[in-house]
């Protein structure tokens, strides 16, 4: 079985506050992955990482083979077979909902135009979106742009997308239509690492469930396990905690 | 209570009865203590004991009459200077934005540099720039150098409003939030594609009304090189004035500029207050999309 991502010993520290203390993490291809935990205990930093947003501190990963941390490789193309969709979207809001998909496959991949817009249309129809190629992102509800945002990552056909509370800037009216078209991508055998609050999703969705406590994956399983069995205490705090605020 | 409410066609309903009477009362008011107030400032300027010499030297039909042609045709090298000057120091200044912008240790003499290039033109007086440029540089001597005063001109006045030019980019620049840069790179793009296709056009756009502020500024900076012997507008009322032994062709200078400038500034203005409408409109929009959650997209939109 070949790893689609390989993570070890990865530690990101920000000035003195050390939020990665050694992840370890094998994903297999077409693995769904779902990363719990409290708010501030890192999520977002090892998706960050994963993409070299972040620089690493400590430790290797390694990406279809490539170690990705290793020195003197090309960050910009790592980037480019790992897609990430953020909470906040970050549509540009100077283009179009078409612009915006085919920026990085026209500049970076060099497509012609007229072939990253077929292909443009093609995912935005794939996922509702035909008709509102030409609309500037702030005229679309937030669920739109969500969904235009993961179109984007998606037009560069990546080997891994991670995915970073995609849903949590929405209203609530507006979650499902997020999820859908994750739950699709699954199906359709997209390799995911998903950080999110969303448990009843991810007990669906994930084939597997990592709990990331101070730094490190506390612990890990199926979601069955995860959620109805975990072996370590700060597990079932944690989820006593989210069954509290009715999340789950 | 219904008055109050809007009429379903979104327009707000209009207001009852007293709200135009008192409307009409205040424009009255208005009026009135204008033409007071502008009544007594000119019967103070006019009975006043120098005011008949004061007409004479200033306000002579003859002489204006005489000098407008010769001034409104020198104001053309003010505006081949400015325009020339003006695509100059967009390009100078925005380079000197990008490399004062560039990150990590090894940019640093870069950031050195252009940072003391920066403080250096925004601390000397225009003037004496343009002065050292325009009689130091000719009086080297060195061969090919150019002599033409209008050379030296171009130079000085590019020099120095780039140094302001390019810190109104940077403000735009710093105002695009990093959200941005790290969704254009996550996408592959490099450093200098997510500049110039993501952070700058959305820069740009919002710092287009300081920007025309400066090109004021620069409009009327174009005098100051006649003191290194360029015949422009103010050198060309100084020898008028000088003829005639009159000052009224210094005014005819000012009604030049005046009409040149207002229109600039009001269009500076009508900017800006758009600019601040699109803000609160895209932000008001993006809201909706979110309940205020989260950080929602970047509120302004891309002109059409
Ligand atoms: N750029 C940064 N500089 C300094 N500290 C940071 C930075 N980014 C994150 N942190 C800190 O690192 C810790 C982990 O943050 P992170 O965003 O990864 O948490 P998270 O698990 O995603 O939380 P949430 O569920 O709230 O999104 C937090 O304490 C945060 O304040
Ligand atoms: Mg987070």
């Amino acid at each position: 079985m070949t790893s689609a991502l390989s993570i070890q010993g990865l530690r990101k520290a920000f000035g003195r506050l050390e939020v990665l203390r050694g992840i370890d993490l094998e994903v297999a291809e077409h693995e769904v992955i779902a990363l719990i935990g409290a708010s501030g205990s890192g999520k977002s930093t090892l998706l960050r990482c994963i993409n070299l947003i972040e620089p690493v501190d400590e430790g290797r990963i390694v990406v279809e083979g490539t170690e990705i941390t290793a020195k003197g490789v090309n960050v910009d193309r790592v980037r480019r077979s790992i897609g990430i969709v953020f909470q906040s979207f970050n549509l540009f809001p100077q283009m179009r909902v078409l612009d915006n998909v085919t920026l990085a496959p026209r500049k970076v991949l060099g497509r012609r135009r007229a072939e990253a817009e077929a292909a443009a249309m093609a995912l935005l129809e794939r996922f509702g979106l035909e008709d509102k190629a030409h609309d500037y992102p702030d005229r679309l509800s937030g669920g739109q742009q969500q969904r235009v945002a993961i179109v984007r990552a998606l037009a560069m056909q990546p080997d891994l997308l991670l995915l970073d509370e995609v849903t949590s800037a929405l209203d609530p009216e507006l979650v499902a239509e997020v999820l859908n078209v994750i739950r699709e991508l699954a199906a359709g055998g997209m390799t995911m690492l998903i950080a999110t609050h969303e448990m009843g999703f991810a007990r669906d969705i994930a084939n597997r469930v990592c709990f990331l406590d101070q730094g490190v994956i506390l612990e890990q399983g199926p979601p069955d396990v995860i959620f109805r069995a975990p072996a370590q205490s700060r597990t079932r705090q944690f989820l006593e905690r989210i069954i509290e605020a009715g999340r789950l | 209570m219904s008055g109050l409410q809007g009429r379903g066609d979104g327009r707000p309903a209009r207001r009852p009865r007293g709200g135009d009477a008192s409307a009409f009362r205040s424009t009255l008011i208005a009026l009135a203590s204008t033409v007071v107030f502008f009544g007594a400032l000119a019967w103070i300027v006019v009975s006043s004991p120098g005011w008949p010499a004061i007409q004479r030297s200033f306000l002579n039909g003859k002489v204006f009459a005489a000098s407008l042609p010769s001034i409104v045709g020198s104001f053309a090298v003010n505006v081949q200077l400015f325009l020339i000057a003006e695509v100059l120091i967009l390009g100078l200044g925005m380079v000197i934005a990008v490399l004062r912008s560039l990150p990590g240790p090894v940019f640093f003499p870069v950031r050195l540099v252009t940072t003391i290039y920066v403080d250096v033109f925004r601390a000397l007086p225009g003037v004496l720039v343009i002065y050292i440029l325009g009689f130091g540089i000719p009086g080297l001597g060195i061969a090919g150098v150019p002599i033409e005063p209008f050379f030296y001109a171009v130079v000085a006045l590019t020099l120095i409003y780039s140094a302001y030019v390019s810190e109104v980019y940077r403000a735009g620049i710093e105002s695009i939030h990093p959200s941005q840069d790290a969704a254009a790179r996550s996408l592959g793009l490099s450093r200098f594609q997510s500049l110039r296709y993501v952070i700058l056009p959305q820069a740009v756009r919002r710092v287009v009304p300081p920007l025309l502020n400066d090109f004021i500024g620069l409009q009327k900076d174009t005098v100051l090189v006649s003191y290194i012997g360029v015949v422009e507008i103010f050198r060309q009322s100084y020898i008028k004035q000088a003829g005639s032994f009159n000052y009224t062709p210094y005014l005819a200078t000012a009604l030049v500029f005046l009409v040149m400038t207002i229109p600039l500034a009001r269009l500076t203005d009508w900017l800006i207050a758009r600019e601040v409408r699109r803000r609160q409109g895209g932000a008001a929009l993006a809201l909706a999309g979110t309940q205020g959650r989260g950080v929602a997209s970047a509120p302004t939109r891309g002109a059409r």
